[in-house]
């Protein structure tokens, strides 16, 4: 199969391209460098199938970042067919500095000419048949949006994809054609493919092809002697780059006629701009939006209108209050019980509600009829038991989460595709710029309140790689999705069980955002100021033009995630349950246990043998018999972090079943999202005698530890380097368990808090004194 | 008259004369579109003052006190276009 690769800008369009071509539900977003990995669909309507590669998203083919080696290597070593190369017709000659670069290689080539919608409706003009001829590739105009122009375009690649293509150089009518040639020439005589391509980045003086052409280097140094500019003397890569500026600024800018001749103008996006980010009220709508999201996600009190009823005295009337209710607490009809999803004397947010229609109707509902199916079977005991107790327990604890994941992703993703990401980055990149990193770095950690694996991965749109490590190090700091439950659970069980249902459940699950947050920047400052010193990496980023973001591609976010999350409930979560499961049902001589004997299980010995460790956290030794239960849901969330919930959930259920004492005064249709959390760790709080420190230790260790398979997995392969990854093991162990200890302890004896104080103060001197006279700060020399 | 790009007021706009810097930094300079010759607006401050917010071959870049000192302009006039940005 040929295969089509498509190279652009980043944000010129070229993913919703890729998606329009291949149908696929690839990632978009309207901010540089969403794509950071290449991927591929196949488009069927040419003469034959054609895979279609997106490669990420470049600015140049300089040797600097990730992104462009991988888009470089792509083109030169896996020799595509043909090279799409996507231009943002709003922005033609930064877009077109790629096209000089791409132009060199040998490799047919098509140009597609995007968002021609948006140029024209400016009321601008491309005259693309010149654009065509000066460039002596073909160029069609699209819209990737609208679909426009598709079909022509595929059809051009296809056509050109037979024939073979010379690189051509917009270089040959500067003072470097000599040179360029004369080393072209030489790498030609060595058979080397793409000649042009190479000698001109070797004439660059690029890292890449200087080690890779060791023999010419000499060669083409005996040459630039004989080389000296007025402008730039002989710093080669800004001749270069000027020479490609000046071209296209001389020859193709031109084919642009713009209607309105004002160089500067105002757009609609520049008038938002000067609104969100505005130097006073920049900072305080950032923090509003970012208020809103979790309010809209997570509120069961909506615009805290039954506050403002309770101000008012008159509170607005619970479903009790209505005589909607029976006697056992319970709706009395059908209607009724949709009507308790969306209020009981206070209206819940969106996000609420559709959780709670996910979960109190569907699937509650089929979970709940499944049970009483299985219950009703006839079948063994230990069978009835494994499905109920085991995998539906398991299952729909972990897939009463996916509304407030999908929820909150939703948001991010406007966030994403409205522009309004890179702004975030402008605005906060100053305080970054203390912790020693820049703005960028943003993005990937906000990712992190989603889902650390793709969070991990956009950190290649980092050029620094210390800043890339201590990035990547950090991001499972920033809870993700799936330790959401861990928090609401363990937060709803605490505030039910010793704040009798006074206090605020919320206030504790974002105190654990914040804490989260904080355990972040502070180890950000210890790792730049310890093993990962270096200059702060520069913050030379487009902001993209706001724009609305496009339903498609929402619903593409959305439908993405829930696939990737359904398939994870069904695989390694449903796989570890049922083994979790298996092994606590059965003791060492493979008898089956009944639920009351879970003590006896073979999870219960291995679990109390590394039980002692976790002590000076406040859920070791000190919880005595049943005390292994948060040990083995802490090392089960290793696998994935959905598995501590749903291990919560297997044992929860096993000691209900030993008779724990009985559920303070536990009810159970007050209570946002999970039930069968909730539930279970009460159960688990009624027979440990866990403290409030202790379980607060215990969600703070899960949210600080070692992430999950896929994060760890993804962590290796984007440090590369195995020792910095070991490293990282280690920093994620360290970490969690100081942190856990430093929880318990000034939680349980508040005096403590001296201690800990005395010892951060004897680090950071030891830092300070350690780094005395060795810091350099190296700051780029002023021009001139 | 000339000055580094860190100088200008907001609504300022000049020529680029001169890229200084080092290695990454220049190299990135240049990618974006930032040459001799090239125009520049200063279009505004991020709220704490630092990165900068530049127009430049029509679209919007931002960049750091500390990048933006590696670029030398030339002035221009009493500027017209710099109104509209106010």
């Amino acid at each position: 199969m040929k295969r089509f690769a498509l190279a652009g800008n980043p944000n010129c369009g070229k993913t919703t391209l890729f998606n329009s071509l291949t149908g696929s539900t690839a990632h978009v977003g309207n901010w540089p460098g969403v794509t950071v990995d290449k991927r591929d669909g196949v488009y069927k309507k040419c003469a034959e199938p054609v895979a279609v590669i997106d490669l990420p998203g470049i600015y140049s083919l300089s040797p600097y970042t990730p992104e462009e080696v991988i888009a470089r290597n792509y083109i030169l070593d896996e020799k595509p067919e043909c090279v799409i190369n996507i231009v943002d017709a709003t922005n033609l000659e930064r877009n077109l500095y790629l096209t000089t670069q791409i132009l060199e290689m040998d490799v047919p080539m098509v140009i597609a000419l995007n968002m021609m919608d948006a140029v024209e409706r400016q009321g601008d003009k491309i005259d693309a048949k010149e654009l065509e001829k000066r460039l002596g590739v073909p160029v069609v105009k699209i819209s990737a949006l609208r679909e426009q122009g598709l079909a022509e375009l595929m059809d051009k690649a296809f056509n050109e994809s037979q024939k073979e293509r010379h690189g051509s150089t917009v270089l040959s009518d500067t003072a470097l054609a000599h040179l360029i040639n004369d080393v072209r020439i030489a790498l030609s005589g060595q058979n080397v493919n793409n000649p042009l391509f190479h000698a001109i980045k070797l004439v660059e003086g690029d890292e890449i092809e200087v080690a890779m052409h060791k023999e010419t280097v000499p060669m083409v140094e005996e040459f630039k002697k004989t080389f000296e500019d007025d402008t730039f003397g002989t710093d080669f890569e800004a001749l270069v780059a000027d020479g490609r500026y000046k071209y296209i600024s001389k020859y193709f800018a031109p084919v642009l006629t713009r209607k309105n001749k004002e160089k500067f103008k105002m757009s609609r996006s520049d008038k938002a701009d000067k609104v969100l980010t505005n130097r006073w009220a920049g900072i305080p709508i950032f923090l509003l939006i970012l208020f809103c999201i979790f309010h809209l996600t997570f509120s069961e009190n909506f615009l805290f209108i039954s506050t403002f009823a309770d101000w008012a005295h008159s509170p607005l009337p619970t479903l009790e209050d209505l005589g909607l209710l029976t006697a056992e607490g319970e709706p009395i009809n059908y209607g009724v019980r949709w009507l308790a999803t969306i209020y009981d004397g206070t209206i819940y947010s969106p996000g609420v509600i559709v959780n709670n229609i996910w979960n109190d109707m569907l699937v509650g509902e089929l979970f709940g009829w499944i049970g009483g199916l299985i219950e009703g079977s006839g079948m063994a005991a230990w069978a009835i038991g494994l499905i109920n107790n085991g995998i539906i327990e398991g299952l729909s604890a972990v897939l009463s989460f996916l509304p407030p994941i999908l929820t909150l992703f939703l948001f991010f993703s406007i966030l994403e595709d409205s522009g309004y990401m890179a702004r975030i980055a402008f605005i906060l990149d100053r305080m970054f710029r203390r912790f020693g990193l820049s703005g960028r770095s943003f993005l990937p950690m906000i990712m992190g309140f989603g889902c650390s694996v793709p969070a991990m991965i956009n950190t290649r749109t980092l050029a620094d790689e210390k800043e890339r490590t201590a990035t990547v190090r950090v991001i499972p700091f920033f809870s993700c999705g799936a330790k959401l439950p861990i928090l609401t659970a363990v937060a709803g069980a605490v505030m039910l069980h010793f704040a009798k249902g006074n206090g605020s459940a919320d206030l504790i699950t974002y105190a654990m955002y914040i804490l989260g947050i904080v355990v972040a920047i502070v180890s950000v400052l210890l790792m730049r100021s310890t093993t990962l010193k270096g200059e702060t990496p520069p913050f030379i980023m487009e902001l993209p033009a706001y724009h609305m973001p496009q339903f498609k591609n929402l619903m593409a976010h959305l439908w993405d995630k829930t696939k990737h999350f359904v398939k994870k409930a069904f695989t390694i979560i449903l796989a570890s349950t049922i083994v979790i499961w298996v092994l606590t049902h059965f003791g060492f001589d493979w008898h089956f246990l009944d639920d009351e004997q879970i003590n006896d299980s073979i999870l219960a010995g291995l679990s109390r043998l590394i039980q002692p460790l976790f002590t000076p956290l406040g859920f070791g030794s000190q919880l005595g018999t049943f005390g292994w239960v948060f040990v083995l849901a802490a090392v089960a969330g290793l696998i994935a972090k959905e598995n501590v919930i749903s291990t919560f959930a297997t044992l929860g259920a096993c000691l209900i079943a030993a008779g724990v004492p009985e559920l303070n005064g536990f009810t159970s249709d007050v209570i946002y999202a999970d039930e069968t959390g909730i539930q279970a760790v009460l159960a688990m709080i009624a027979a440990t005698g866990i403290t409030v420190p202790g379980l607060i230790s215990f969600i703070a260790f899960n949210m600080t530890t070692i992430p999950c398979f896929a994060a760890v997995g993804t962590a290796k392969s984007e440090l590369g380097d195995k020792k910095r990854f070991n490293w990282t093991l280690v920093f994620w162990i360290i970490t969690s368990y100081t942190v856990g200890a430093i929880v318990y302890t000034i939680g349980s004896w508040w005096w403590t808090l001296f201690i800990w104080a005395a010892v951060a103060a004897g680090v950071t001197c030891f830092i300070v004194f350690y780094n005395k006279g060795k810091i350099k700060i190296k700051l780029p020399k002023r021009a001139k | 008259m000339q000055k580094t790009l860190d100088q200008f007021a907001i609504g300022e706009h000049g020529t680029v004369k001169h890229v200084g810097g080092e290695g990454k930094i220049k190299r990135r300079l240049f990618d974006m579109g930032i040459t001799p010759g090239a125009e520049i607006l200063l279009r505004k401050r991020a709220p704490l003052g630092d990165p900068l917010e530049i127009t430049v071959r029509n679209y919007e870049l931002s960049l750091r006190i500390t990048e933006a000192q590696c670029v030398l302009l030339d002035v221009a006039d009493i500027t017209t276009a710099g109104e509209a940005a106010k």
